[in-house]
């Protein structure tokens, strides 16, 4: 009976947190059309989750290489006999990843206070705009003409835009900025990205350098000891 | 059997050595002959020409004649099937006749004229012939250009002109001339970065026209301005117009003028323009509808090595079908453009082989005929079409003419001798298009890489589409606004039925 209701139990609360990821992942259409609420909900409120965090992040990555292969011709010239597809995802995750890193470490240092967690959950829900225009975008681009081009490009500068914004407001609502106070800090962290990409290089030429050492170092070792 | 064997086994050998044969790997180490796709990469393509014959002293019996060999040539023009060298350093103009089987003799050889206070000539740079016969000499050494009719009596002279636009303290010093129908003279002079000096039938100098326009960025020139001294600014160089290379007069009288100097970034963004086509005004309106403009190669290998830099025109040629080649001094390439400005080909390379330059100077036409003159070699290459050169100006005049069908065949043939060229995709395209085929037609608009086109195929294809699908357009439509409604109604009937049953049982 009590082992029972104990596995009854787990299966409800796996249900639960089945039903949480989804009402999250349709909170995020209440976050961009509301952005000030609803990012202070998404993360004071505990309303987003991070498996739907993760889910818009593959999402926006699947959507862009989708674009790059898959956008009709008239509008994007993509050498598609060249492009490695983990190589381009690779390219927008890691500097995402980075990006959001630089911002948690300068704005902890300057009272802010969202945990990396709250950061990553708000700039993925950000990218939602972007997924929601410009994966339909890629099938209406294949029924346009090359002379409808500037429906095509304005749809793409609104889901730019739109999630441009909604970044800024996602970064003051977590960190409980004001405007200006946000906007210092979004060209800090660009600056703090660099200084972390530079840290990294430096890192691994010394590692390299390092192992290089070791290496030669017991080689002269076995050639003495013959 | 056994020589059937033999056959094959050579065959074999022959696929074997085929790609060997044919490895195009960027712009500088490619085949003899080759086009650009669409991504910059070059492409190894038939020969759109090949040799047919090099004339030089040897071959011309210069030896037997006058004993003097052909020593650093100018300048080649052709007319008809006459065709004059200027040999420079010869002071001479010879007078060469074509006759059948791409045989050259000289008929004359020009070192002096009648009835002129000079008679003879000292370094010509150029020499035009006019329908009449009248022979124009751009006399370098003289410091004029002079006119003489068909029996080489003097007519006129061009000279220095006496007026304030022109730097009297500068030598008058023609280098390239070109004349239009009205006999005016159009004088590329050394030194002299106005433009083309233009002179009345007469001889009266009228002004300068197509000078090239000086360009300054906003940055340069605050640099310039407000951060540099006095002595600095005296140093670093001063920002002058530069002077053409060339100049070639086309049938319709436009001229053609290529220039060097300019700098290498300017090219793909075109600024630096090294090909104009100038109109009465000096206005460059060449037609560029390509991806690239007309800059010759588009890219090349390292800085140091040999060759290394941008395609330097020293020469343009334009035909009859508004097809002009310009000859590239850099790597001793012809490049082919057509009206549009799209590269039909480009072929030749340095060296002193047949078909390879070391010094080429001057680009000429009979005909489909190019005709190279290589100053250090002292010679001069004729090239004719190949069936493949040939089927791709056929194409493209077909269609100019407005026989679509007859050029789409053509282009078909283009197809079978190099499946990798745009442009015959593009002319199917268009004539498939004109058969109302929109989607064949968009299939090869695609392979071209032609957007425009496509979305005109695709917009009529479009329309065709909606129109056959109208129906099940609609229906999906109307389901999409109709069964929502009528689930909710059916929800309200519901809800009113269990509130009936519930005040029943209230009751």
């Amino acid at each position: 009976m009590n082992r029972a209701e104990s596995v009854s139990k787990k299966a409800l609360t796996a249900q639960a947190g089945f039903g949480r990821y989804l009402d999250s992942l349709r909170y995020a259409l209440h976050v961009i059309t509301h952005p000030f609420d609803g990012f202070w909900d998404l993360v004071h409120e505990k309303r987003g989750t991070l498996g739907a965090a993760h889910t818009f992040l593959a999402l926006f990555l699947l959507t862009r290489v989708l674009k790059l292969l898959l956008t009709s011709f008239q509008f994007i010239s993509a050498p598609v006999q060249y492009i490695n597809v983990f190589e381009e995802m690779a390219s927008l995750a890691l500097p995402f990843l980075i990006l959001c890193l630089a911002n948690w470490a300068m704005t902890t240092l300057f009272d802010g206070k969202g945990r990396f967690r709250d950061i990553y959950t708000a700039m993925c829900y950000a990218l939602v705009p972007y997924i929601l225009i410009q994966l339909p975008m890629i099938l209406v681009s294949n029924m346009l003409t090359f002379e409808e081009a500037s429906l095509y490009s304005v749809m793409l500068s609104i889901s730019v835009i739109w999630s441009v914004f909604l970044v800024f407001v996602g970064l003051m609502e977590v960190h409980d900025y004001g405007p200006g106070k946000t906007f210092i800090f979004m060209i800090v962290t660009v600056v703090g990205a660099a200084v972390i990409i530079f840290l990294l290089l430096v890192f691994f030429s010394l590692l390299s350098d390092a192992l290089s050492y070791f290496i030669s170092m017991y080689r002269e070792i076995v050639f003495r000891l013959n | 059997m056994k020589r059937m064997k033999r056959l094959a086994a050579l065959l074999g050998c022959f696929l074997i050595l085929i790609p060997l044969a044919a490895t195009a790997e960027d712009g500088f180490s490619t085949s003899y002959t080759y086009t650009y796709d669409f991504w910059e990469d070059s492409q190894a393509s038939p020969d759109a020409y090949r040799v047919a014959t090099v004339i030089d002293s040897m071959t011309l019996g210069l030896d037997n004649l006058e004993g003097v060999r052909i020593n650093k040539p100018q300048a080649l023009y052709a007319r008809g099937n006459l065709l004059y060298l200027c040999d420079t350093s010869n002071n001479r103009i010879l007078e060469i006749e074509r006759g059948k089987g791409n045989t050259f003799t000289v008929k004359r050889i020009i070192r002096e004229m009648k009835g002129s206070a000079v008679n003879t000539f000292s370094q010509p740079y150029d020499v035009f012939a006019d329908p009449e016969g009248n022979l124009y000499v751009a006399d370098y050494g003289n410091q004029r250009v002079t006119k003489m009719d068909r029996d080489l009596n003097w007519i006129q002279d061009f000279v220095k002109p006496a007026d304030a636009t022109f730097d009297q303290k500068l030598n008058f010093l023609p280098r390239k001339i070109v004349v239009d129908v009205a006999g005016r003279v159009y004088a590329l002079c050394q030194n002299v970065n106005k433009g083309l000096a233009k002179y009345e039938a007469d001889g009266t100098f009228s002004g300068f026209i197509g000078a090239n326009a000086v360009k300054i960025s906003m940055a340069e020139y605050m640099w310039k301005r407000y951060f540099q001294t006095r002595e600095q600014r005296a140093q670093t160089e001063s920002f002058v117009p530069t002077e053409y290379e060339n100049i070639y007069i086309d049938r319709e009288g436009f001229i053609y003028a290529t220039n060097i100097v300019f700098s290498e970034y300017d090219l793909k963004s075109d600024s630096a323009k090294p090909i104009r086509r100038l109109n009465s005004l000096g206005n460059d309106i060449l037609i560029k509808n390509d991806r690239f403009p007309p800059i010759g190669d588009l890219w090349w290998i390292e800085q140091g090595s040999e060759g290394y830099g941008p395609s330097k025109f020293v020469d343009i040629t334009v035909m009859d079908n508004d097809i002009y080649v310009a000859l590239d001094r850099t790597r001793g390439r012809l490049f082919g453009y057509d009206s549009q400005g799209v590269m039909l080909w480009a072929f030749g390379t340095k060296g002193n082989v047949e078909g390879a330059f070391t010094g080429a100077v001057s680009i000429e036409h009979m005909g489909y005929d190019l005709l190279v003159l290589d100053q250090v070699e002292n010679s001069v290459t004729l090239f004719q079409t190949t069936e493949y050169g040939q089927t791709i100006y056929d194409a493209s005049e077909a269609y100019l003419r407005g026989e679509y069908d007859a050029s789409a065949d053509q282009w078909r043939s283009v197809l079978k001798m190099n499946a990798n060229y745009p442009l015959a995709f593009r002319g199917i395209g268009r004539a498939v298009l004109r058969q109302n085929r929109y989607e064949e037609a968009m299939d090869y608009f695609k392979l071209a890489h032609d957007r425009a086109n496509y979305g005109r195929a695709f917009k009529l294809y479009r329309k065709d589409w909606v129109e056959a699908n109208i129906g099940w357009i609609l229906g999906i439509l109307a389901a999409v606004l109709i069964i929502p409604l009528v689930i909710g109604r059916i929800r309200r009937m519901k809800g009113e039925v269990v509130m009936h049953e519930q005040s029943r049982i209230r009751k």
